[in-house]
């Protein structure tokens, strides 16, 4: 089998990657530490020197951290329930026989390939505008008041579009599971009478949860840190501000580095508590 | 035994799938079409749906104004470019993980996979300070660098869930032989494993093209691609529906071209081999 000399060049091999990784992991990794503990202002005067954990109680303090807090722990939950429910019934509908099936399932798994600035403003003018947008046409015909999406319904657009955006990943992602379903059992179990209710409940869900949840923690992760969607919509206004956002712009837009280095840390802390659980599922699948 | 079918079931399911289907695809549509009015018909009350003078001239005037090439050029070089960087220095980290694989290939793996799930956010201050200090901030070269190493996890787990199905056998016979570890490497394994790093080539390529996270941060005006173009469309001047529509319509097209080609990679790609 491998040699000592194979192995000694599969190492040199694997180098390169594992050197600029570790790079990119560790560098911007312990500045943000280093800041999160530094009174830092870019603009007013730079360094300010130690703040010990001030940054990170003022960051908690703040009035605009807990709203963030819920606004994306409501944006996450809101678009995980609504692509899951729908990833599986389009799952389910996509794997019966049809005509044109490939046609659908290309319709359908399209708006994941456009980038999300144009998705955001795709449906920030062309259908949420409460003047010229589709939606206010069709509210007019019906005769109902055209509604400010974006304002008066803030947080329901943009789980909207990215509803839009991922629905595909988690279709797709299902179906694929749904398609690895033991068609037999299912037929056996028609054949004794199960009710399409019960052989959903009992032999497809399990079947599925697997999937279900690979979906759930690769898309929370992706979802934790939406930015383009709300920087084009509503630029953090109408209670949409997630917690990456206000990181955003206490970082860049009112330059406190220090805030929002201990901002980031908490992202970072969050994120992996996540990321976690999916590395365990991911390992598992390493070993079989 | 394949369960027959009636027509009307079958009939069924298209209507509902079909309609679902167009439902989603609604808004791509409308903005094709739309990229195709004038300014008057895009927001013309009742709104036309095919029935319009179809123009090209929103395409003419999105380049003319805005040099649109530019940007495309700009999206072109950091997509292809981080994605050629990234299989360059993954495609012989992936075989040596697959082929010669050690006690600590899994952890090497899942460490790499970590690194793919920190916040871009946490650590935005430290990239933009660095990209200044090293003079590399709204350049082409700083953003594709920067994309290659946010997608390499995703390149690696690609390349590496294909090489793990080219059976060893193969190699050690090759080896029997005395194929050296180049020969091998040209003559065997690489026809073999050209169709896995086309899809990942193809998925990453998307994948770069559409971030729009760093691509908004570290760019201005020179290096900006076309996410960052778009997003310039967000401040309302008059009316813009149609020329936002056509340079979206330009944007999106090519992708979507290769996504169609690529979403059985896309499964693999992005649950980095959990499913397949």
């Amino acid at each position: 089998m491998a040699t000592q000399q194979s192995r000694s060049a599969a190492r040199l091999m694997m180098a390169p990657a594992v050197i600029l990784l570790l790079g990119w992991m560790l560098v911007p990794l312990t500045m943000t530490l280093w800041f999160s503990f530094r009174k830092y202002l870019p603009l007013r005067g730079g360094d300010l020197g130690w703040a010990g954990f001030d940054n990170y109680t003022r960051f908690i303090g703040s009035s605009s951290f807990w709203p963030s807090v819920q606004a994306t722990l409501v944006i996450v939950g809101g678009v995980l329930i609504i692509t899951v429910v729908l990833g599986i019934i389009l799952a389910l509908l996509l794997d019966q026989p049809m005509w044109g099936q490939g046609i659908v399932r290309i319709l359908v798994i399209a708006p994941f390939f456009v980038m999300p600035t144009v998705s955001a403003l795709v449906w920030k003018n062309m259908f949420m505008d409460p003047v010229n947008g589709l939606f206010a046409y069709v509210w007019k015909f019906f005769g109902a008041a055209p509604v400010e999406w974006l304002s008066q319904a803030s947080m329901q657009s943009i789980i909207m579009i990215v509803s839009w955006q991922w629905l595909p990943f988690a279709t797709l992602i299902l179906l694929t599971a749904v398609q690895s379903l033991d068609s037999e059992q299912l037929e056996a179990a028609e054949m004794d009478g199960a009710s399409f209710l019960s052989r959903f409940w009992y032999l497809i869900l399990p079947h599925l949860a697997r999937a279900i949840t690979i979906v759930v923690l690769i898309q929370t992760i992706f979802l934790l840190s939406i930015f383009a969607e709300i920087f084009v919509t509503t630029g953090g206004a109408f209670g949409t501000k997630t917690l990456s956002y206000l990181i955003f712009q206490r970082v860049l837009e009112s330059q406190n580095v220090g805030l929002g280095s201990a901002g980031g840390v908490y992202a970072i802390i969050l994120a992996n508590i996540v990321a976690i659980f999916l590395m365990r599922i991911v390992g598992k699948n390493l070993d079989a | 035994m394949a369960r027959a079918v009636t027509n009307n079931r079958k009939a069924l399911n298209t209507a509902i799938a079909w309609s679902i289907g167009l439902l989603i695809f609604f808004p791509i549509l409308w903005t094709i079409l739309t990229s195709f009015k004038t300014e008057a018909q895009a927001i013309s009350n009742p709104p036309v749906f095919l029935f319009f003078d179809w123009t090209l001239e929103n395409y003419a005037v999105v380049q003319e104004r805005s040099n649109y090439m530019r940007f495309l050029w700009n999206s072109v070089f950091i997509a292809g470019g981080s994605t050629v960087l990234g299989l360059i220095i993954a495609v012989p980290a992936a075989w040596s993980m697959a082929f010669v694989p050690s006690k600590r290939t899994k952890d090497i793996l899942l460490w790499m996979l970590s690194t793919k799930m920190l916040p871009a956010v946490g650590v935005l201050y430290p990239i933009y300070l660095l990209f200044i200090k090293l003079g590399l901030l709204d350049t082409r070269i700083g953003l594709t660098i920067v994309l290659m190493l946010i997608n390499l996890p995703i390149i690696v787990w690609m390349l590496y869930t294909y090489f793990k199905e080219i059976p060893g056998e193969i190699l050690e016979a090759a080896r029997m032989d005395g194929a050296s570890l180049s020969k091998e490497i040209i003559y065997v394994l690489t026809p073999m494993a050209i169709p896995g790093i086309a899809s990942t080539l193809l998925l990453n390529f998307i994948l770069a093209w559409n971030e729009a996270f760093w691509t908004l941060n570290l760019t201005a005006a020179k290096a900006a691609p076309l996410t960052a173009f778009i997003a310039s469309y967000s401040s309302p001047e008059g009316l813009f529906y149609a020329k936002l529509s056509a340079a979206s319509t330009m944007a999106i097209a090519p992708i979507l071209i290769m996504g169609w080609f690529s979403q059985k990679q896309l499964v693999r790609g992005l649950t980095f081999g959990a499913v397949k």
